[in-house]
């Protein structure tokens, strides 16, 4: 019994303070983000043979065709996909992970493998990871992705070069873009940009920033000529973050374990017979 | 004889004649070629071949995931099924050490085993799906508690759930072994353990399905819902029950000469009752799946091919099943409740299938279906649960009655000691005879 209640105590002190802490809003203004401006993007993938270069991937073989879904893989970080508009005609969009600012994928790791930077990338670590894929089954963009054939498998998704930002260097992507499509910065600065591009050029642009309040808010922000869902861009998704769906329930845990002993306990006491020795 | 050195002797006499008490308790006891041996054996040796070769090769080659569907029926089935399977644990325990109804005392130690061999091999099949198995201590040591993570909850409950069950079993081992005084300890640790297991039951039965709650977009409107984790814990008592019940039928049958005549006489008893227990589960199921479905305004969806499995899922499997069971309690038809038990637990795994794959991105245009290496490894899983349940029934008291000295134990009275005869492993043919208490 005593074991129960210390067991009930210890998650207590130890699971609200760290299980709660994701809901608290904080202030993202100055991560690091990328605003990505389909409108300036031609689909010249050198973001995509970028990308692989720097990850040791292969070069893409395929490219961007209007009514074809290109998806991201384990040897493809970022894709770019082309949708054919009525008013607008082709338009290119690149995809990879959001960097959401409250991650689905890290509420679901139980091993903290995915993790939210201080500085905004969400990163994957190696050797925490046990090869569960429920951060798969609860990223709501379907960015992780498995590498099924190997033997030692690892979780391969975008992770805003983490590497490269630490030595003062922008993503591979963003250096890479010739068209300046992707702007690499602090989330709040780029906020500012992108709604200046749309306050100076109201017919080129919808008026949403996409990523804005997508799940919460991610770091990655996009602008676009066409509402976004004529773009393949998931418009369902709301604006509560992930974590929160949880979190009641969470919550009930060491509210359980600290009641429900003693409440047994109290029926067993009940249900005593005169015979019954304890 | 004073009684230390009765417990020395005892343990003395464990090491000396291991190895061959060991090689003696491996052999079967039953006759071999039964039917569901000839059909069980064959698939558990395919299993073991399928497990050695998914882990040479990989889960690419060996199963049917994919980026689109990262989970299939080895989460689905084998783990989120197989744990609600396991539910009767807690219930029945629940009814006898906390409610004290004694009416159900003598189906604890089967109840409890199953449960713990369902955990040990539905739930160890877990491993099997780890892509990187090796890692799998990370969360209980080291620095890597991911405490947001319903994931993380669940992990250590499986963890501290089959220590309890395997406390609230072990009883029956030490009576096995003949060790009286690790008896007396073990005995006296069941009611805490008993507790502490209900607990755990409760968070991680519930906990399975709130793993669910993080893919709101991703799960068909009429599955998806924030009272899943309530849900399931109500459907994991009638899920208990009916395996319960299946399972206590089959082991009337299979295991007549262990049991007692006195509990042979309430054995009809115990399985109305428990009926009657479904039978009010799947009816406050069916009334919140009801108020679930009004409440999420997702009623437009029934007509749609979703919607059909929707109905299948809730009126073949819970409001039938439901009839069934009143009925046969009202009857008292052994027939009736087997069946109803049958379509229960049948439709746990529909559900629970429903939750976990089906209804998971029912808007992909290939959807998941398992491979064949998938279904033989589950199959094998089954069977190796069942063979490992056999085992332990025909030699430890699980059906037949506890050795003499045990009720000695309980009342704390002497127990006049035979010279030279120990029942258990020095006797001449090891394993507990079957031996009649007389009040």
């Amino acid at each position: 019994m005593q074991f129960t209640g210390a067991a009930a105590g210890a998650s207590m002190l130890l699971g609200p303070k760290n299980a709660f802490s994701v809901a608290v809003k904080k202030d993202t203004s100055q991560q690091y983000a990328m605003l990505i401006d389909t409108t300036r993007c031609n689909g010249c993938q050198a973001c995509e043979r970028a990308c692989s270069e720097k990850n040791g991937l292969p070069i893409p073989e395929n490219k961007p065709e209007a009514g074809y879904e290109r998806n991201t893989g384990p040897e493809a970080l970022t894709v770019v996909n082309a949708t054919e508009t009525k008013n607008k005609g082709l338009i290119f969009s690149k995809t990879q992970c959001m960097h959401c600012e409250q991650p689905a994928c890290v509420s679901a790791c139980l091993v903290n493998a995915m993790y939210k930077t201080e500085e905004g990338p969400v990163i994957w670590q190696e050797d925490k990871c046990m090869g569960c894929r429920y951060c798969m089954i609860a990223c709501p963009y379907d960015v992780p992705k498995f590498e099924y054939g190997s033997l030692n498998p690892k979780i391969r998704k975008c992770v805003m070069c983490y590497d490269r930002i630490g030595e003062g260097k922008m993503p591979a992507c963003a250096e890479a873009c010739p068209q300046e499509a992707i702007l690499f910065g602090r989330r709040g600065n780029l906020l500012d940009i992108a709604r200046k591009r749309i306050y100076d050029h109201p017919s080129e642009y919808v008026r949403y920033i996409y990523g804005e309040n997508e799940v919460g808010g991610t770091n990655m922000l996009y602008l676009a000529s066409v509402p976004f869902e004529q773009l393949g861009f998931r418009t369902d998704l709301g604006t509560t973050p992930y974590p929160e769906y949880t979190k009641t329930f969470l919550y009930s845990v060491p509210l359980a374990l600290l009641l429900a002993p003693a409440f047994m306990l109290g029926l067993r006491q009940a249900t005593k017979g005169k015979n019954d020795k304890d | 004889m004073n009684r230390t050195d009765n417990s020395t002797h005892v343990y003395r006499r464990v090491g000396q004649d291991l190895w061959q008490f060991i090689r003696s308790e491996l052999k079967p006891k039953g006759k071999l070629l039964t039917p569901f041996n000839i059909i069980s054996a064959p698939i558990i040796l395919l299993g073991l071949v399928l497990i050695i070769l998914r882990f040479a090769k990989g889960l690419g080659a060996t199963t049917n995931l994919s980026q689109e569907f990262p989970w299939g029926i080895w989460i689905g089935f084998d783990v989120v099924t197989g744990v609600a399977f396991a539910a009767g644990a807690y219930i029945v325990t629940f009814m006898v050490y906390v409610l004290r109804m004694e009416k159900y005392h003598s189906i604890v130690r089967a109840t409890v085993l199953n449960g713990f061999l369902a955990y040990v091999f539905y739930a160890g099949a877990l491993t099997l799906d780890l892509g990187r198995p090796w890692k799998i201590v990370n969360p209980i040591i080291g620095n890597s508690f991911g405490v947001s993570s319903v994931l993380f909850l669940v992990a250590w409950h499986f963890l501290l759930y089959m220590m309890a069950q395997f406390i609230e079993f072990s009883p029956a081992v030490a009576e096995w072994l003949g060790l009286r005084k690790l008896r007396k300890i073990l005995g006296s640790l069941t009611v805490g353990a008993v507790i502490f297991g209900i607990c755990l039951s409760m968070l991680h039965q519930s906990g399975l399905g709130a793993l669910f709650l993080l893919a709101p977009a991703k799960i068909h409107p009429l599955w998806y819902t924030e009272y899943i984790p309530v849900l399931f814990i109500v459907s994991s008592v009638f899920a208990g029950m009916s395996i319960v019940i299946i399972e206590g039928t089959i082991s009337h049958k299979v295991f007549r000469h262990q049991i007692s005549a006195e509990h042979h006489a309430k054995h009809m008893d115990i399985m109305v009752g428990l009926s009657r227990l479904a039978a009010a589960a799947l009816f406050v199921y069916f009334f919140m799946k009801v108020l679930v479905l009004i409440h999420g305004m997702h009623w437009n969806e029934l007509l749609t091919p979703m919607g059909y499995i929707y109905l299948v899922e809730v009126i073949g499997f819970v409001v039938l099943p439901f009839i069934i069971f009143v009925k046969g309690a009202q009857n008292r038809d052994r027939k009736l409740l087997l069946s109803a038990a049958i379509i229960t637990a049948v439709g746990i795994i529909f559900n629970r299938l429903n939750v976990s794959v089906i209804a998971f991105k029912w808007y992909a245009p290939a959807h998941y279906i398992p491979s064949w290496i998938e279904i033989v490894i589950t199959l094998a899983v089954v069977f190796g649960e069942i063979w490992a349940f056999r085992w332990v029934a025909n030699r430890m008291p699980v059906f037949m009655a506890s050795p003499g000295w045990v009720k000695h134990l309980d009342d704390g009275t002497e127990y006049p000691e035979p010279k030279g005869v120990l029942t258990g492993i020095n006797a001449k043919t090891p394993g507990l005879q079957p031996v009649k208490i007389k009040e």
